[in-house]
Formats: structure tokens, C-alpha cells, sequence
């Protein structure tokens, strides 16, 4: 059934996909038997008791408890979906990287109706940011590249560099309105809401094929894409951004760029000397740490 | 509508009644059925224009960009042809309700008012495609999103909860119990009045600068805070709505524990009642906090409150002045804690319905009542806790999501049961397939779809992929389309000879019905393709953009023309439902041969004033079809007179 699904399904690029999608596929399993054992009585029945071959109905009607038996039937195969699959499988998605991982941290603010992403840079800091210093051509989230270990930092608009086979944290916000950050091909999807910021945990484990990397694959149509899957004004349709999973040295060297790119714009004020701190972002506790039923921060 | 008018003359007489003026007849009437009629009439025009706005949107869908066809022409037309045709539509319809027209004179006035109304009807939607909403008659996308808002809106709120409690249970509860009347006749007609205003409210902020509300049916902020005045008249239309849905709850709970026909006992109650009982009950305890937090909305909007603002939002570059400190999850709680139990008031009436017409319809008690109304009381406690199954995205941790994953699951038991119980009914029937009983059967599939496609959506890993696609826009229109909307049908076809004394034409009938129910497959079934896919909803182009749909949008051209073709398969059903007014089969009180007392106690139509000419006493249970050890087919609810 999963790969009968799959067929319309986008590829799945994800270490955490392949349990959603087969537990997708035993839900429709239990759907179809469930359809098709209804269907086929109703049919029977309508063609049996038709009025013309049954003029006399029967007060009592079915005596037997068969329908008790699939009504528990229904309940013992939602009862094994839910503590066998959905809940376990939940408690992974929510569940933070392991610090020794080393995940890849990036901060996602939407806007109506972009994303932007935010690296840390070699120091592993995200700056602070600030609304008042928005400026939509030039900062759209508002970096103080004043402030500590912001100096860095890489803001790329609906680009999403990711590397393979290490664990990511996303952690996602919104300048605006509610936005859903959705990556079909790789089973993740998870709404922006203002006020918050939300920590999306998954790890590619595959690399974007050459032909749906941005922007080559844009003529073709066949883009790994970010959708917004909630409606956010009258742009929503086409609020679209790329993401692409690379080898992890092809990783290194797009960031290297990126880097000495921001580092040649944002040269070092004289005398000030910014400690940087080590490589982990111990700063990053609030986004990834302990986290709460309602990951409101 | 000349409906009521056809009281036969003598039993109001009889009565000892004097003509009531027409304002206070037809107008602001007490009567529970001229209200109900009036509900009916009113929703059944709110379920064509909403379903127009759905047409719309198909169009923009299948063929994004190109202008609109047909309606371009009336969109600039002068106004001077609308007033004119208002006036005489206004003339010809009073002259009719008078009801001293005859012969050729009267038919002419019929024309009249059918063809004026056509017309406005029609002008009415093409008026949308102004150049504000579509230059040319291309869409906007600001209007797109209207339309999808609106649709939504007023399908719920304004066509099918008014026509299956409004409507149906307005009319047919009070007759099922042996009530003269609602408890409360004043409140009743304060429920319609609140309702039409909510309607017209709602309707006219298509017309004022911006258009009407575009942040969706759920009005999610910031987005519908910072929208345009459409959304502080979905606001105040929302208020008035819901001020209606509560003096009617109110009034049919009173009625209901109050008003019962002595005899009638719980458990003797037509499962129509326990439905819109427990209906009721959800109306009373969920509307309010959507009441609240629709006030609370428009304080943010109009009075500078921050309730579902949080500080340090950037809205196209600009700080957004505003206090700050809210939660835009508040709303979403507050309105799911309504929305959810809505979807129970929009399937429940409907279940009721559906029982009425399989029992009568296959000559015996509906199997496992008792079940079923233990199940309904159960579903309406249950979908008080599970609203949050519609955020498991908002950033929802393992316990919480456990929990409403749990409560999910267990409140598709009691669906299952209901269900269940009609299916097992049909097994020793003796089934008769006339109308109202096709569309009763085609809802147990159809709603089986609906309600089987929500488990993927209720356990929130597999909701991750499926959250916000077309999978969930085919989940519950399945439940709400063929499933709740094919309740009405089977509900118009089986008690419009209460409402008139006539039947609809069975031929007409089946050819509404046939057309219907494969077009709304073609309509909705692909949409879980797309879904699967992971096309998201509420996107202006259908999809056009996304590398990832683009193998599954050949599939908007053939649901856009399954909303076609479901379009003209309405018009038998329109014609039929106008021209059975005067025109159907002349048919006794009880024409289905049932039991329960609107149709065994009451004549067609009931008695203008009381509604049953003697106080029925009630001695069985709803369902004495084909019992045993008598001769006779089935047995009424009340003292037989004669079998």
C-alpha cells in the first residue's frame, strides 16, 4: 500500500519519512478493508431486501453480534496505530537532536511571502536581530551585524543549503503572519506562528539530484521546494523556496563562500575584538534545549 | 414562497383564528414552521451562492488567468436593470401571495418571478467580477482568497447548519414530539431575525472597499487582523450568526425536555430528536467562545488591543504599531474549540435525517437505536477534546499530541457505531428506493470516505505530510458535501409533502440524483491524489507553481468540470422543488406510510396553528414497522386510529 501511495507522493529524502509514509500506507490499508468490507455488504443487502424480492420485512433484523466483533476489531487496530506507531513516531519528530550530533542549526523566519534563512556562520552564534532594523532589500530579518556573532552570519532568501546525513535543527519564527514551512520531499512540515519560534528536527539522507537543484531544475519544474502550506495573504500561492541537500564538502565550500562573501561586505570594525566563541553554539540552548509541550518560547 | 399560504382555509377556521396580516404571517411569524420554512428558503439561497463562489474558484483552478465566461457581460451592467428588476420581482411576488390570481394571469406572474429572479441571482454573482476583483474577468488573487473565505463561511454558518437545524429541526422536531410549537416562539423568530442580518451582513462585504473576508473560514491572525474592512463585517456577520445558533440552541433544548407529547418518552424519541437534541447542546456550549473571540477580534481590529498580537511583527517592512503581548494560538484554540464540535452539528442533524428516512424506508425498526443514541450523546461529550487535532503543526509536544491523538481515535468509535447500526438496518428490510431514500443511502458511503480519510489526518505523524493539502479539503467535503448535503436532499424529498401536502416527481428525483452523485465523486475524489502529492490548499493557481504538483494538475480541468456538471445536475432539482409546489402529487397526511408523528398525527401541512388537530398521546416506539403478530404494515407512535 506505501508504495501504491507512493506514486503520487514526491520522493522522500528524510532519516524520519519512510515511518511516516508506512504508517500512511497501513492507515489506507485499514481504510480500504474497512471500505471495501462495508461496500460490498451495503451492495448485497441493496440487491437482496429490494422490496421486490423482500415484501415483508423483518421487524428483528440481524441478531447475530458480528458488527460488535468489528467494532472491537476497529478499536484493537486504532488502539496498535496509535501506541504502536503514531505516538512513539511523534515523540521522534519533537524530540531535539543529540548535542554530540552536531546538528546543523538554522534559524527560518517567513515573511509574506519569502523565506529567509539564517546560518550562524563558523562561530555556530546567530546574531541578535531586530524589527526596527528590517529593511526588506537589504536585512529582511533585521540582523544587527553589531552585535555579537552576527558579523558572520549568511542570510540567503528561499535558499535552503542543507548538508547530507547530518541531523538539522530548523528553528523556524515568522516576521508577520502564520506561514507553514513545508518540505514535500522530505516529509516535513511545520507552521510558523508569530511570537514563536518553533525547532524543527530531521536529517537528510539524501542528496538533491543535479537536475532538481535551483536553479537548473526551475525550467524543468521538478524543484526540491520549501512550500507555505497555510494561507498567508494574496502571495501564498507563490510563496516558494528551494532547498538542496549537498555532499557535506560541497556543503563546506557553498558556506566558505557564503562567509568570506558576507566577511568581505562586513569587514571587522578596528580594535574590537569579538570573542567567538567555540565551534559548539552553546548559546542555542532557548532554540533546541528542553522543550515544552507547547514549544512557545 | 407560497408554501404556508396553502393552509387549507377551513382548518384555521376551525380553529377559531382570524387571518393574520401578511407581515405577521410570513414575516416576523412565531409559527415554527413558517420559521422554518423561512430558514430553509433562506439557506437553500445561501447553499446556491456559496456553491457559486466554489464555481468560481473551479474555474480560476482548471484554467488560471483566463477570464471568467458568461458573467463578463452582466459585471458592468447599469444598475438601472437591477433596481428594475428588483421592482418588478417585488410586484409580481406580492401579487402572488395575495393569492387571488387565476389562470393565465397567475402563470404570467410566475414567469415573471422566476425570470427576475434567474436574473438577479445571476447578476448577483457576476457583480463579484468587478474590476477590483477581476479586470476582465480574470481573478485576483486577493479576490481568489475571498472567494475561498466566503465559501467556506457560508456553507457552514449560512447554508447547511440553518438548513438541518433552522430548517429541519425547526419544522419537524416540534411535529416529532407532538408540540404545538417551539417553547419559546418569540425567541425563534429572534433566531431567524439575528440569522438573516448575519446573512445580508455577510453578503454585502463583497461590496466594500477590499471585498469581503479573505483570511479564510478560520480568520487565523495576524493575518485577518491586519486584513482589509472585509473582515470586521465577517466579524460583526459571525456575531450575529452565532447569536442566532444560541437562541435557537436554548430553544430546542426547552422544547425538547418541555414539549414532549405525553407518552413520549427518551427512548421513544425519533432518532431525528436525539440528533438535533445533542446538536443543540454542542451550539449552546461551543459557540460561545467563538462569540468571544470574535468580539476579542474585533477589539484587536478596531479598538488597538493586541489579544492575538504578539510584539515585534514586520509587515512589509513596517513595525507593525500595535501593543503586543498576544498569542495568535489563542484564536486558533478559541475557534477550534468551536469548529470542532461544528463538525458534529454539521453530521448529526444529518445522521438524524438519514435514520428517519432508512427506517421508514425499509419497513422496519432501525437496528441498535439505543446504541446509536448512546453513541450520539457520547460523540457530543467527546467533541468537546479533540479540537487540537486540527494544530498538531502549531509546535505540539509528545503529551499533548498523545492526547488529542487519543481522544481522536476514540471519538471515531461512536461515528462507527452510528454508522454501523444504519448499515445493519437495511439487512431484513424491505427496501423501497424513492428519492429521499437513494440520497439516505448514497450518505453511508459517502460519509464512510469522509470519516475513514480523517484517520490519516487525526494521528499526527501521518498529518504531517497531509496537513493543509487537498487531502483534507476531500477529507471533509466528503463528510459535509455527499455526505451532510445529501442528508438535506433525502430530508427536502421526504418532508416536502409535510411542507406542502405534495411530492417532488420521483423521475425529476432520480435525475438529480444520479448526475449528482457521480459528479461530487469526480469533484472530490482526486483531491486526495493531489494531496498525496502534497499539493497545499488555498492556493490561487491550483498548484501551478510547485514542481511537486505538477504530475496531479491535469486533475483541476476534470474536477472543475465534475463542479459543472454537479451544477446542472441541480437543476432538476430546483425546477422540481418550485413546480411540486403547485404542480406534485396531491398526497395524503402520512404518504410514506411512517410512524412518527409529524406525519401519523398531523395533516399535510400541519395545522397552522398547533399543528396537530387532536393532542397526540404516544403509546410506542418511533419505529413500529412491520411488526410482528399484527396484520398491519406499521404501527404510529401514537393511539392508532386506524392502521
Amino acid at each position: 500500500m506505501t508504495e501504491f501511495l507512493q506514486r503520487w507522493m514526491p520522493v522522500d529524502g528524510s532519516a524520519h519519512g519512510a515511518e511516516l509514509d508506512y504508517m500512511t500506507g497501513l492507515l489506507h490499508w485499514l481504510m480500504a478493508v474497512l471500505f471495501v468490507g462495508w461496500a460490498l455488504y451495503f451492495l448485497y443487502v441493496l440487491f437482496r431486501f429490494r422490496a421486490g424480492a423482500n415484501p415483508k420485512a423483518s421487524y428483528t433484523g440481524v441478531k447475530s453480534n458480528f458488527s460488535s466483533y468489528v467494532e472491537v476489531g476497529i478499536v484493537v487496530a486504532e488502539v496498535i496505530l496509535l501506541v504502536a506507531f503514531a505516538i512513539p513516531a511523534w515523540a521522534r519528530w519533537v524530540t531535539p537532536h543529540d548535542p554530540t550530533d552536531n546538528p546543523l542549526m538554522v534559524r527560518v523566519v517567513g515573511q509574506q511571502f519569502a523565506w529567509n534563512m539564517h546560518y550562524p556562520g563558523p562561530d555556530g552564534v546567530f546574531g541578535p536581530s531586530d524589527p526596527h532594523l528590517v529593511d526588506e532589500a537589504t536585512n529582511p530579518i533585521g540582523l544587527d551585524r553589531s552585535g555579537a556573532g552576527a558579523r558572520d552570519d549568511v542570510v540567503t532568501i528561499n535558499q535552503l543549503h542543507l548538508p547530507v546525513d547530518r541531523p538539522v535543527t530548523l528553528l523556524l519564527s515568522t516576521k508577520d503572519v502564520i506561514h507553514s514551512f513545508s518540505l514535500p520531499t522530505m516529509r516535513v512540515k511545520q507552521d510558523a506562528i508569530p511570537g514563536m519560534e518553533i525547532p524543527v528536527h530531521f536529517k537528510p539522507v539524501m542528496t538533491t539530484p543535479e537536475e532538481s537543484r535551483f536553479p537548473a531544475c526551475a525550467a524543468a519544474k521538478n524543484c526540491w521546494e520549501i512550500a507555505c502550506a497555510q494561507l498567508c495573504g494574496l502571495g501564498h500561492y507563490r510563496m516558494r523556496g528551494f532547498f538542496m541537500v549537498h555532499e557535506e564538502a560541497d556543503f563546506d565550500s557553498w558556506m566558505g563562500e557564503q562567509v568570506a562573501a558576507v566577511l568581505a561586505e562586513f569587514p571587522e570594525p578596528e580594535a574590537t575584538e569579538v570573542a567567538a566563541p567555540a565551534a559548539e553554539p552553546a548559546a542555542m540552548d532557548e532554540g533546541h534545549g528542553e522543550h515544552d509541550d507547547h514549544a512557545s518560547h | 414562497m407560497s408554501v404556508p399560504e396553502k393552509q387549507p382555509a377551513a382548518v384555521a377556521e376551525h380553529h377559531g383564528h382570524h387571518e393574520e396580516p401578511f407581515w405577521k404571517k410570513y414575516i416576523f411569524s412565531q409559527d415554527h414552521k413558517v420559521i422554518g420554512l423561512q430558514y430553509g428558503i433562506t439557506a437553500l439561497f445561501f447553499l446556491m451562492f456559496g456553491f457559486c463562489l466554489m464555481l468560481l474558484m473551479r474555474w480560476q483552478l482548471a484554467f488560471p488567468g483566463k477570464p471568467v465566461p458568461l458573467l463578463g457581460g452582466l459585471a458592468s451592467m447599469s444598475r438601472l436593470f437591477i433596481y428594475g428588476a428588483l421592482l418588478i420581482l417585488a410586484i409580481a411576488a406580492v401579487y402572488l401571495l395575495r393569492g387571488r390570481a387565476t389562470g393565465a394571469v397567475r402563470g404570467l406572474a410566475v414567469a415573471v418571478v422566476t425570470l427576475a429572479s434567474v436574473f438577479l441571482f445571476v447578476t448577483l454573482v457576476a457583480r463579484l467580477l468587478s474590476d477590483a476583483n477581476a479586470p476582465g474577468g480574470i481573478i485576483l488573487p486577493e479576490f481568489y482568497n475571498q472567494l475561498g473565505a466566503m465559501h467556506g463561511t457560508i456553507m457552514v454558518f449560512l447554508a447547511v447548519v440553518p438548513l438541518l437545524v433552522g430548517a429541519f429541526g425547526n419544522y419537524v422536531l416540534p411535529l416529532q414530539i407532538g408540540a404545538p410549537d417551539m417553547a419559546f416562539p418569540k425567541l425563534n423568530m429572534a433566531s431567524y431575525w439575528c440569522y438573516l442580518p448575519g446573512g445580508l451582513v455577510m453578503l454585502m462585504s463583497f461590496f466594500v472597499p477590499g471585498g469581503a473576508a479573505n483570511s479564510g473560514w478560520t480568520s487565523y491572525p495576524p493575518l485577518s487582523n491586519i486584513a482589509t474592512q472585509g473582515q470586521t463585517w465577517w466579524l460583526f456577520g459571525m456575531v450575529l450568526l452565532i447569536t442566532s445558533s444560541l437562541l435557537g440552541s436554548v430553544n430546542f433544548i426547552t422544547t425538547v425536555f418541555q414539549l414532549r407529547a405525553k407518552g413520549l418518552s427518551f427512548m421513544r424519541l425519533p432518532f431525528f430528536c436525539w440528533a438535533q437534541l445533542v446538536t443543540s447542546f454542542l451550539l449552546l456550549l461551543a459557540f460561545p467562545p467563538l462569540e468571544a473571540a470574535g468580539i476579542l477580534q474585533l477589539a484587536d481590529r478596531l479598538l488597538g488591543t493586541s489579544f492575538f498580537m504578539p510584539s515585534g511583527l514586520v509587515v512589509s517592512g513596517q513595525v507593525l504599531d500595535v501593543a503586543g503581548g498576544g498569542s495568535p494560538l489563542l484564536w486558533q484554540h478559541l475557534f477550534w474549540f468551536l469548529a470542532h464540535p461544528e463538525v458534529y452539528v454539521l453530521i448529526l442533524p444529518a445522521m438524524g435525517i438519514v435514520a428517519e428516512v432508512i427506517a421508514n424506508n425499509t419497513r422496519k425498526p432501525l437496528w441498535g437505536y439505543k446504541a446509536m443514541v448512546y453513541a450520539t450523546i457520547f460523540l457530543g461529550f467527546m467533541s468537546f477534546i479533540v479540537w487540537a487535532h486540527h494544530m498538531f503543526l502549531t509546535g505540539m509536544g509528545t503529551s499533548i499530541s498523545a492526547f488529542f491523538q487519543t481522544t481522536t481515535m476514540i471519538i471515531s468509535v461512536p461515528s462507527v457505531v452510528i454508522l454501523t447500526a444504519l448499515l445493519i438496518s437495511l439487512w431484513g428490510g424491505s427496501i423501497r428506493f424513492n428519492t429521499p431514500m437513494l440520497f439516505a443511502l448514497a450518505f453511508l458511503p459517502m460519509f464512510g470516505i469522509g470519516g475513514l480519510t480523517g484517520l490519516p489526518l487525526g494521528l499526527a505523524p501521518s498529518d504531517i505530510h497531509l496537513h493543509d493539502t487537498y487531502y483534507v479539503i476531500g477529507h471533509f467535503h466528503y463528510v459535509v458535501a455527499p455526505g451532510t448535503i445529501f442528508a438535506i436532499f433525502a430530508g427536502i424529498y421526504y418532508w416536502f409533502p409535510k411542507f406542502t401536502g405534495r411530492k417532488m416527481s420521483e423521475a425529476l428525483g432520480k435525475l438529480h440524483f444520479w448526475p449528482s452523485l457521480i459528479a461530487i465523486n469526480c469533484v472530490f475524489m482526486p483531491m486526495f491524489i493531489q494531496g498525496l502529492a502534497g499539493v497545499s490548499r488555498r492556493l490561487y493557481d491550483g498548484g501551478q507553481q510547485y514542481a511537486h504538483a505538477q504530475e496531479v494538475l491535469h486533475w483541476n480541468a476534470f474536477m472543475s468540470a465534475g463542479a459543472y456538471m454537479l451544477l446542472l445536475a441541480q437543476i432538476p432539482f430546483i425546477f422540481n422543488f418550485f413546480w411540486s409546489m403547485r404542480r406534485g402529487e396531491k398526497v395524503g397526511a402520512n404518504p410514506w406510510q411512517a410512524t412518527t408523528l409529524e406525519w401519523a398525527a398531523a395533516p399535510s401541512p400541519p395545522v397552522a396553528h398547533g399543528n396537530f388537530p387532536q393532542v397526540p398521546v404516544v403509546v410506542r416506539g418511533p419505529y413500529e414497522y412491520s411488526p410482528p403478530d399484527e396484520d398491519v404494515e406499521f404501527l404510529p407512535q401514537h393511539t392508532p386510529q386506524q392502521a
